[in-house]
C-alpha cells in the first residue's frame, strides 16, 4: 500500500441528527493506487458520488480517515483544502461545467489563474492542454459554438492543464452519444497510460467502465465489490 | 490577478448592460446630484463675492437693531430716523457719500401694463454711496429730495419691460396709490449672486417715499461710504460713537443699532450659501445610499446567477478570497462607474446652470476626487455582503446548483 494515492479506513458519511440520519457512505474502505484507472459503479443513493466528493477534497467524511498523498485531507480546513484541489486533483463533470460566453482557452487558463501563473505562461500551458486533447485550432471558441464532445473535450483540457496527480470524473460521458463516449474514453485511457495520471471515474454504463483497469461497486453507502484487485485490501 | 479580475468585472458589467445601466443610474443621479448642487453653490459663493467685492469694502450698513442683552422680548426697535442721518452727515468726516435708504416691493403700473418691483426711496448721495449710474436724463436733486417731489429714475428691466426701446423721459407711471414722473433710467447691474434681478427698480426721493408709499417718517438703512485709503475699522469706530451720543445711550447700555462693514456682510452671506449648500448636498448623498442598495440588491442576484460558475471556480482552486474579491471588485466597478458618469452629468448640469443665473462655474477637484473615492466605497461596502454570500457557498451544492 505504500503507492496508494487515495485511502479510506472506515469512512462513514452521515447527514442529519438521531432518528433522522441518513448513512451515505456507512464504513467504507478503499484504496486507489498511483497511476490506476479506477471506475466506481453503483445504483443512485448508493454512495458513489458522496465518495467522489471525498476523494476530490470537495468533501469530507463525518467519521474514518481520508488519506490523499499521504496527507489526512480529512482534517483540512476549506482553505487548505483547495490548494490541494487547485495543485493536485483535476475535475470533469457530466455536464462539462464550463463558463459560457468565455472562450475554451480562456476556460482551460483558469485554474492555473488561481495559481498566480503570468499570463503568457497561463496562455502557452493552456494552448498545450487543447492541443494534447485534439482541439488545436478551437482556443478561442465558446462553449456554444462547440460539440457535447468538443466541450467535454476542453473540460478535460481544463483539468490537465495543472498537471495534476488524480483525475477525478463525474459521468464523463453521460451527455455523449456512444461514438463521443468511446473517444472521451480513449483520450482518458491515453492520459492514463502515457502521462501516468491515476483516474478515478463515476460512471453506471458497464461499457464506459470497462475502461478501467477495476471497478469499485457501492451499494447502501458500502462496497460491494472491489474489483479484482481486491487482495490488497 | 488584480487586473485580471477587473477585466473579468469590465465583462460581466458589459454582458448585463441594459441590468447594469438601470443599477448604475441611481450612484449616477446621487453622485451627479451632489456634484452639480455642490459646484453650484460655491460658484453662487464665489458670485457674492464678487458682488460684493465690486460694491467695495469701504461701504459701512447701518440699520436699526434689538440691543444684545435688552432682556425683556417686547423691546421695541428704535429706527432710525432723518434726524440719525442728518448728525451722520454733518459729524463724519473722511467719507465720500451717507446716504439714507428705505425700501419696499411695490406694484406699478403704466398704461396696461403692470408689474411688482422694489421701489426705493433715498437721496442724491445714493447714487455714490451704492454705485449706480444714471444711463438717460438726470439723477434726483437736493430740491427734490427735500420737498418730495413725484419724480424718479426706473431700472433697466423696467424699461424694457414697459417701455421697450421707446423713450421713457416724462412718462408718468403709477407706483402704488401714487404716481411719479420718470427723470432718466438707471445703468444696468446685473443679477446677485441669490438670482435677484438689482435692475427692477423704481428710485425715488426718500421724503416722496415715506410720505406717499410707506406712510411713516423711517429710514430703513443708511450708507456710510468711506474714502479710499481711509480704515474701516476707525469709521465703524466713528459711526458707533457718533449714533451712541446723537441717541443717548448710557456707557453701560447696549447700540440700539448696527453697524457693519461688506465683508462682515460678506461672510453672512457666504456662510447662508454654504449651509444651503451642505443641506442639498446631505438630500442628494440619500440618493446615493439608495443607489447602494441598488447595487447590492443586483449583485445577490448576479452571486444567485453565477452559483454554478462559482463552484466551478471553488472546485479548480479557488479560494474564498478570491471568489470575495471577484464580486467585491465587480461591485466597486459597477460602482464607480457610476460614480464617473455621475461627476460628468453633475458637471454638465452645474454649466448649465452656471451660465443660466450668470454665476462662475466653479469644479472642485477636491469634491471630484471625493466622489470618485466614495461611490467606490459605497461599491465596496454594498457588495461586500453579496460577496460573502458568494464566497461562502459549498462547491458541491454550487456545482448541483441549475
Amino acid at each position: 500500500m505504500t503507492d496508494a494515492l487515495v485511502t479510506f479506513s472506515d469512512v462513514w458519511k452521515s447527514y442529519g441528527q438521531g432518528e433522522a440520519q441518513v448513512h451515505a457512505l456507512a464504513g467504507v474502505d478503499l484504496a486507489i493506487r498511483k497511476g490506476e484507472f479506477v471506475a466506481i459503479m453503483g445504483p443512485s443513493g448508493s454512495g458513489k458520488s458522496t465518495s467522489m466528493n471525498i476523494i476530490g477534497c470537495l468533501d469530507t467524511p463525518t467519521s474514518g480517515l481520508h488519506g490523499f498523498l499521504g496527507v489526512d485531507a480529512g482534517r483540512l480546513d476549506r482553505a487548505q483544502r483547495a490548494v490541494l484541489r487547485n495543485l493536485y486533483i483535476g475535475f470533469v463533470f457530466q455536464g462539462y461545467n464550463l463558463l459560457p460566453r468565455t472562450t475554451a482557452a480562456e476556460n482551460v487558463e483558469l485554474p492555473l489563474i488561481y495559481r498566480g501563473m503570468p499570463a503568457r505562461e497561463r496562455r502557452d500551458a493552456a494552448m498545450q492542454a487543447l492541443a494534447q486533447v485534439g482541439l488545436a485550432g478551437r482556443e478561442h471558441h465558446t462553449p456554444a459554438e462547440l460539440s457535447g464532445g468538443q466541450q467535454q473535450r476542453v473540460a478535460i483540457a481544463r483539468a490537465i492543464v495543472t498537471r495534476p496527480t488524480l483525475l477525478v470524473a463525474d459521468e464523463p460521458t453521460g451527455n455523449l452519444d456512444t461514438q463521443r463516449s468511446h473517444e472521451i474514453m480513449d483520450l482518458l485511457t491515453g492520459l492514463n497510460r502515457n502521462e501516468g495520471l491515476t483516474i478515478a471515474m463515476v460512471t453506471h454504463e458497464g461499457d464506459i467502465a470497462s475502461y478501467a483497469d477495476r471497478t469499485i461497486s457501492f451499494l447502501d453507502g458500502k462496497i460491494a465489490s472491489q474489483g479484482y484487485e481486491m487482495e490488497s485490501a | 490577478m488584480l487586473w485580471e479580475t477587473i477585466r473579468l468585472a469590465l465583462r460581466s458589467v458589459r454582458r448585463n448592460a441594459m441590468r447594469s445601466v438601470l443599477t448604475l443610474l441611481g450612484i449616477v443621479i446621487g453622485v451627479a446630484a451632489v456634484i452639480a448642487m455642490v459646484t453650484i453653490g460655491s460658484g453662487t459663493t464665489a458670485k457674492v463675492r464678487e458682488d460684493i467685492s465690486k460694491l467695495g469694502s469701504n461701504l459701512l450698513v447701518v440699520r436699526a437693531s434689538r440691543p444684545d442683552r435688552s432682556g425683556t422680548s417686547n423691546f421695541t426697535v428704535r429706527r432710525l430716523e432723518q434726524k440719525d442721518l442728518d448728525v451722520l452727515n454733518k459729524s463724519l468726516e473722511d467719507v465720500r457719500a451717507v446716504s439714507g435708504e428705505s425700501q419696499s416691493q411695490v406694484r406699478i403700473v403704466y398704461g396696461a401694463q403692470n408689474t411688482a418691483a422694489q421701489v426705493t426711496g433715498t437721496d442724491t448721495e445714493y447714487f455714490t454711496a451704492r454705485d449706480w449710474t444714471v444711463s438717460l436724463g438726470r439723477a434726483l436733486t437736493e430740491q427734490e429730495v427735500r420737498g418730495g417731489t413725484g419724480v424718479c429714475l426706473i431700472g433697466q428691466t423696467i424699461r424694457t419691460q414697459f417701455f421697450g426701446s421707446g423713450d421713457p423721459l416724462d412718462e408718468i407711471i403709477r407706483v402704488g396709490k401714487t404716481s411719479c414722473r420718470i427723470i432718466g433710467t438707471l445703468g444696468s447691474k446685473g443679477y446677485t449672486g441669490f438670482g435677484q434681478d438689482q435692475d427692477n427698480l423704481v428710485l425715488m426721493p426718500l421724503t416722496t417715499y415715506q410720505r406717499r408709499i410707506a406712510g411713516n417718517r423711517y429710514i430703513d438703512t443708511i450708507y456710510v461710504s468711506v474714502n479710499d485709503g481711509a480704515s474701516t475699522t476707525q469709521a465703524v469706530a466713528d459711526v458707533t460713537a457718533i449714533m451712541r451720543e446723537a441717541r443717548g445711550i448710557q456707557p453701560t447700555r447696549d447700540d440700539n443699532f448696527e453697524v457693519r462693514d461688506m465683508t462682515q456682510i460678506a461672510d453672512a452671506m457666504t456662510s447662508a450659501t454654504t449651509a444651503m449648500t451642505g443641506m442639498l448636498g446631505a438630500v442628494a448623498g440619500v440618493s446615493l445610499l439608495v443607489g447602494g442598495i441598488g447595487i447590492m440588491n443586483i449583485m445577490l442576484v448576479s452571486v444567485t446567477e453565477r452559483t454554478r460558475e462559482i463552484g466551478i471556480r471553488l472546485a479548480i482552486g479557488a479560494h474564498e478570497k478570491d471568489i470575495l474579491i471577484q464580486f467585491l471588485v465587480e461591485a466597486t466597478v459597477l460602482s464607480l462607474l457610476g460614480g464617473l458618469l455621475g461627476i460628468g452629468l453633475g458637471l454638465g448640469l452645474a454649466g448649465g446652470a452656471a451660465s443660466f443665473l450668470s454665476i462662475p462655474f466653479a469644479p472642485s477637484l477636491t469634491v471630484i476626487l471625493i466622489a470618485v473615492v466614495f461611490s467606490a466605497l459605497i461599491g465596496m461596502v454594498f457588495g461586500f455582503f453579496p460577496a460573502l454570500r458568494g464566497a461562502r457557498l459549498n462547491p458541491i451544492d454550487a456545482l448541483r446548483h441549475e
